[in-house]
């Protein structure tokens, strides 16, 4: 299978730092991948190079297109889209406001239909929709950034971190959606610290530890080794079993 | 005494319309207008010039500068030249200001009628303000608040001195927009200030309109609030710059047709009205456009009493006005941050 998404020995670096270093990885259509590892491993700093923002080492193709040079608003374009880990929403304007722009790239006939789409998705936007994004609850300003990132129509979705700070429930929700997501044919590149969660619903896993992949493969596998059971399923056993 | 605050309110309602251009500027591109002056001298004397029969040399400065930008474009696409990207470039940054060029050298002797004339001013100037966004500062946008205002100053002192080369060092004036006058009690209204609140309240409207209903609009408030989020939506932070310029130069331009019929504009002048607008928008903070619009209605009317009673003191006793504010901030506000990004 040809990938949508395939990175090949990159590297990333802050200065002299090297926070990302000889990364290769594969999204393929209709799949969800995933990252784990341990806060600090790079795995924020490997998405944002992805999409941009941050200058990367190496090569990045995305539709068969390879990437080099091109702006984070060209890579939107493209259909590669970024949920980044402080949401960066548009906090002083309303829920309708944020997933307007969201599709700011898109025909505005296109933009009404995914806008109802997002509402299917995330019913409890459409209640908020008058409501200021700053406003919204953790949860809801996920969902909204969610939403934005999906209007854009992406072919990519790529996640960071979207557990983060919320309760059980609502976890369990965004990884349902996520779930939803791949069946609708967008894929989707998952960075978690709840690899139990992650691992679950992921067709392929990659463990980072210090900047590098030290694990690869099937999810169910990467799950079922005792190394990884040891050093990011344990401690988070119960919390996952409430998924 | 109502007099001068009639006075005042003409005068804070031009201030009002600077400082928010400068309100918008700052949000969307963290540049700090100090030029804003000059496209209002450009505006002014461009069109007291074409009223005169003149050749006014803003419209081949808009050539030049089209030009200039152009080359900006070709040089960061040197790697992957691409016909529409280029082409849509060499219609926008060459070819429209040669057009306009040719219509100006076509009808300025003529001394074409004040809504002609007007027209072509402001169409000269926001080329001027979008060319000298992707020339000056467009490059820079990634830099700190620190040199986008270097480059500021930078750009405010070239083109006072183009200006000095273009109109020379006489004052100029230009014909009333709207002529006669009315008397209602103890006022007095000429067409001019009539024009004046018109045109102020229909921008502010306008502008209010713009950002709260349209898409690009939206995209301008989305690119100040948060300018990576706006990335990852796929709105163009040049994009959002340009629209910025586009509107502070009009602006600034029609803020100078507006005067220049009622003082005399010299090309410096517009530095010291930029800057009473900039107070204006001090006072709001740089980020809050009704407080600067009621600041700028604020220090028209100071101006307007201490030109009165003091005129000697009139530009000390108006930038006074910065010092109380500046303390009230300060102690509202402690902690000092330098922006990341």
């Amino acid at each position: 299978m040809s990938s949508l998404l395939s990175v090949t020995d990159a590297h990333v670096a802050y200065g002299k730092v090297e926070a990302v270093r000889s990364v290769s990885l594969d999204v393929g259509a209709n799949e969800i991948i995933t990252i784990v590892g341990a806060n600090g491993a790079g795995k924020t700093t490997l998405l944002s190079a992805i999409m941009g923002i941050l200058p990367l080492k190496g090569r990045v193709t995305f539709a068969g297109r390879d990437l080099a040079g091109l702006e984070i608003e060209d890579r939107v374009a493209m259909g590669l889209g970024l949920v980044p880990e402080h949401r960066e929403l548009f906090v002083t304007m309303n829920v309708e406001d944020n997933l307007e722009l969201g599709a700011f790239r898109i025909e505005k006939s296109r933009a009404k239909a995914s806008m109802e789409q997002v509402y299917t998705l995330f019913p409890r936007l459409k209640e908020r929709r008058k409501q200021l994004a700053g406003t919204l609850s953790g949860g809801e300003q996920q969902m909204l950034a969610m939403g934005r990132a999906l209007m854009g129509a992406p072919k990519l979705l790529m996640l960071d971190e979207p557990s983060l700070g919320l309760a059980p429930i609502i976890v369990a929700d965004i990884f349902r959606i996520v779930t939803e997501l791949r069946a609708s044919g967008v894929s989707v590149l998952l960075v978690e610290q709840n690899a139990q969660a992650a691992l679950k619903i992921a067709d392929q896993a990659y463990v980072m530890e210090l900047g590098e992949f030290v694990l690869s493969g099937k999810a169910s596998e990467i799950a079922a080794n005792e190394r990884v059971a040891a050093s990011y399923l344990g401690f988070q056993h119960e919390a996952a079993s409430a998924l | 005494m109502l007099f001068l605050v009639q006075d005042g309110i003409t005068n804070g309602a031009i201030y009002a319309l600077l400082g928010l251009a400068l309100v918008l500027v700052f949000a969307v591109t963290r540049v700090i207008l100090i030029p804003q002056g000059e496209f209002v001298t450009y505006g002014a004397l461009t069109y007291a010039s074409l009223a005169s029969g003149q050749m006014p040399g803003t419209a081949k400065l808009a050539l030049a500068m089209g030009i200039g930008a152009f080359a900006f474009d070709l040089f960061v696409a040197r790697r992957a030249l691409h016909a529409r990207p280029v082409l849509k470039s060499f219609l926008a940054n060459v070819v429209l200001p040669a057009i306009v060029l040719a219509v100006t050298l076509q009808i300025a002797a003529q001394k074409p009628p004040v809504a002609v004339c007007i027209a072509l001013s402001l169409v000269i100037v926001a080329m001027i303000g979008v060319y000298l966004y992707r020339i000056a500062f467009q490059p820079l946008a990634h830099t700190s608040v620190l040199v986008l205002l270097i480059a500021s100053v930078g750009a405010h002192l070239a083109l006072q001195g183009l200006g000095l080369l273009f109109f020379g060092a006489e004052g100029q004036r230009g014909p009333a927009v709207l002529s006669g006058a009315f008397t209602a009690g103890a006022l007095r209204f000429t067409g001019q200030s009539i024009t004046v609140y018109a045109i102020t309240i229909a921008f502010i409207v306008g502008l209010w309109l713009f950002f709260g209903l349209t898409l690009y609009g939206k995209a301008l408030r989305a690119t100040a609030v948060n300018r990576l989020g706006a990335r990852l939506a796929g709105i163009r932070t040049t994009l959002s710059g340009q629209i910025a310029f586009l509107l502070a130069s009009v602006i600034g331009a029609l803020s100078g047709i507006l005067i220049v019929p009622i003082t005399t504009l010299y090309y410096d002048s517009g530095f010291l009205i930029g800057l009473k607008g900039f107070v204006a928008a001090i006072i709001g903070g740089l980020v809050s456009y009704p407080l600067t619009a009621g600041a700028a209605l604020v220090v028209g009317i100071v101006e307007a009493f201490s030109s009165f009673y003091a005129s000697n003191y009139k530009e000390v006793i108006v930038f006074m006005l910065l010092i109380p504010v500046l303390l009230l901030r300060s102690l509202a506000a402690p902690a000092v941050e330098e922006e990341k990004d």
